[in-house]
């Protein structure tokens, strides 16, 4: 999958979160939580994963969260990745 | 020495005295004629009858007061976030050069939550409230303090007060209507904040009352909820406070589908729980969950045509809707929480303004709690023993308030606390609470979205809940479940560094404020 314009998923409601993704010419994560830090790091391996699924291998994904659950970050970031690249639906 | 609930408080504080660990919520109420207590000495002011009491400035009022430094003055928070008071008597209190007074308000909002700045200068040393917000409550969990705060609940900020435990020097009262002679109520004026029930209670027992007001109205004020003869001086200022922030125009019912759940399940809790029944009385907050379970619960006492003897509490103008259809036949009301209850206050003579004393102080001839049937509390965190915290967040931080909590809890026949089982990733049902303000031996019931877990202390709601259809767990299985579900490490740690004590109703020490160790 290509990411090849800006689009964005989510909310900034409590228990959800912001994914905003964008064209870049290697990976790049940017993760703000409300929840901990701890948490930080395992929001950005589990974006490195689904990264990896799809073969992306250039794109800037920013996360604001606000205490999502995993399966959320997980639909959120799948929506955004959709709507960035080229084909997406 | 350890409290009933294992934790270690200090038997005595530099600056705080001697402290009292807990040991049972009625433990010391039931031998308090042993201690033979007595009524606080209050100094007697007398005026001659020509006297004029309005005095210019707020400077003026505080050099007649007599105030000392290291001398305790009171203020109320009726008016919530919106109010310019307290921090007004500060700055100017900064500036005529007070040092080390005590704080003692009713309760702390966002609005007062600079205070850190004056207690940095030295004008502040100590601070008792029940709640603490925004950076002030920062400040006390990194353990800024020089001496710990001390939390007190509605009902023992009363019983402080009328024992002498805490002497006030001056009260100042924000008064939203007042005349020359300091006949005040809360009901009119540009800032009115409806009920004045906690200064009532300052105003009585205070060693002198100064009442600031930007709404001077001809003599003589009615109706009278604060009277002239316990008022000492008048002060008129442009602005008392921020009506926005007063409060909103009426509270909003919630719509998050999770809240209503649960507050579905609590309104079928107690219509099976044995005291649904014609003459209940009942209280809510005005948090989601916990009004929420008063719209089902109306909605079943239309349809079975029960109707409830009162509410109490902090009223809010959803439980003045539902006093209008006929549901409940008096509201007492201590703190009125929007706009459209002010208005009911003037209107129904069954919507009565009660002080603090009369709500919930346990060292009386009876609050009128003590008649409550169900109360219905929310809770940051809740341990498989029951116990609830209220005060401390999910980042180790004083953002809460004590309040009616565990005056409540102690007295109602029926007490439900209504929480998500989670909140972002942070689970609300937990091994051991950071911080407990209502002991789980007086909570009966938590209503989550995920299950309804009873105390085991009371078997007799068991036997009623059971074969309702009603979702009943037991409260570990509860907390294993989110547990799983959350799996979020702790974020914070504490220090063995005391940075607060929560004191029970009774006047004993159940909990303490950690210092919190920043990651």
């Amino acid at each position: 999958m290509e990411i090849n314009k800006k689009s964005q998923a989510g909310s900034l409601e409590s228990s959800d979160l912001m994914v905003y993704v964008e064209p870049f010419n290697e990976i790049k994560i940017e993760v703000e939580s409300s929840v901990s830090s701890q948490h930080t790091e395992e929001i950005r391996s589990l974006i490195l994963n689904e990264l990896e699924m799809r073969k992306i291998n250039g794109v800037y994904v920013k996360i604001q969260d606000n205490g999502a659950m995993n399966l959320t970050i997980k639909a959120r970031l799948k929506t955004a990745l959709l709507r960035g690249a080229k084909n997406g639906n | 020495m350890k409290n009933q609930l294992g934790i270690d408080i200090p038997e005595y504080v530099e600056n705080l005295g001697k402290l009292i660990p807990y040991k049972g919520a009625f433990k010391r109420i039931k031998n308090l004629q042993k201690e033979d207590l007595r009524l606080t000495p209050t100094k007697i002011r007398t005026y001659l009858p020509e006297r004029n009491k309005l005095v210019s400035s707020l400077e003026k009022a505080i050099e007649r007061s007599g105030l000392k430094n290291g001398d305790t003055i009171s203020f109320h928070h009726h008016l919530r976030g919106g109010d310019f008071l307290l921090m007004k008597v500060v700055e100017t209190l900064d500036k005529m050069g007070f040092k080390d007074l005590t704080i003692f308000s009713s309760s702390l909002t966002r609005a007062h939550q600079n205070l850190y700045e004056y207690v940095e200068k030295g004008v502040v040393k100590k601070i008792f409230t029940s709640g603490l917000r925004g950076e002030l409550g920062k400040f006390v969990s990194r353990g800024k303090m020089d001496i710990p705060v001390v939390i007190r609940s509605h009902g023992g900020r009363a019983r402080a007060i009328k024992t002498g435990e805490v002497k006030i020097d001056v009260a100042f009262i924000s008064a939203p209507s007042s005349d020359k002679e300091g006949n005040l109520n809360g009901v009119r004026g540009p800032s009115a904040c409806g009920s004045l029930g906690y200064a009532m209670v300052d105003a009585q027992y205070a060693n002198c009352v100064i009442a600031v007001t930007d709404n001077l109205v001809d003599y003589p004020n009615t109706p009278i909820s604060i009277p002239q003869y316990q008022v000492d001086y008048v002060v008129k200022i442009d602005r008392l406070g921020d009506p926005d922030k007063i409060g909103s125009d009426s509270t909003r019912l919630t719509n998050n589908p999770v809240d209503l759940v649960i507050a579905e399940n609590a309104a079928n809790v107690i219509y099976n729980s044995g005291y649904f029944r014609e003459g209940m009385s009942f209280q809510t907050g005005a948090g989601g969950a916990s009004l929420a379970t008063a719209k089902y619960l109306a909605d079943i006492m239309e349809e079975k045509k029960v109707i409830g003897s009162y509410a109490i509490g902090g009223i809010s103008s959803y439980i003045v809707d539902i006093y209008k259809r006929g549901l409940f036949k008096k509201m007492f009301d201590v703190q009125s929480f929007d706009k459209g209850v002010v208005s009911s206050l003037l209107e129904n003579d069954d919507h009565i303004e009660i002080n603090a004393d009369f709500y919930a102080n346990p060292f009386n001839s009876g609050a009128i709690i003590n008649n409550l049937d169900v109360v219905v509390l929310a809770a940051y965190e809740i341990d498989t023993d029951f116990n609830v915290n209220v005060l401390v967040d999910s980042h180790g931080y004083a953002q809460g308030a004590s309040g009616g909590h565990s005056d409540t809890a102690a007295t109602a026949k029926l007490t439900i606390i209504v929480a998500p089982s989670f909140r972002s990733r942070i689970p609300t049902v937990v091994n051991k609470v950071n911080t407990v303000i209502t002991p789980g031996e007086t909570v009966d019931i938590l209503v989550t979205e995920r299950g309804i877990a009873i105390n085991p202390r009371r078997k007799d709601l068991m036997e009623n809940l059971k074969g309702k259809g009603l979702p009943i767990k037991d409260i570990h299985q509860l907390r294993e479940k989110v547990e799983i579900i959350t799996n979020n490490p702790k974020m914070f740690e504490f220090t063995d560094k005391i940075c607060g004590f929560i004191e029970y109703r009774d006047g004993t020490i159940i909990d303490t404020i950690k210092q919190v160790v920043e990651k």
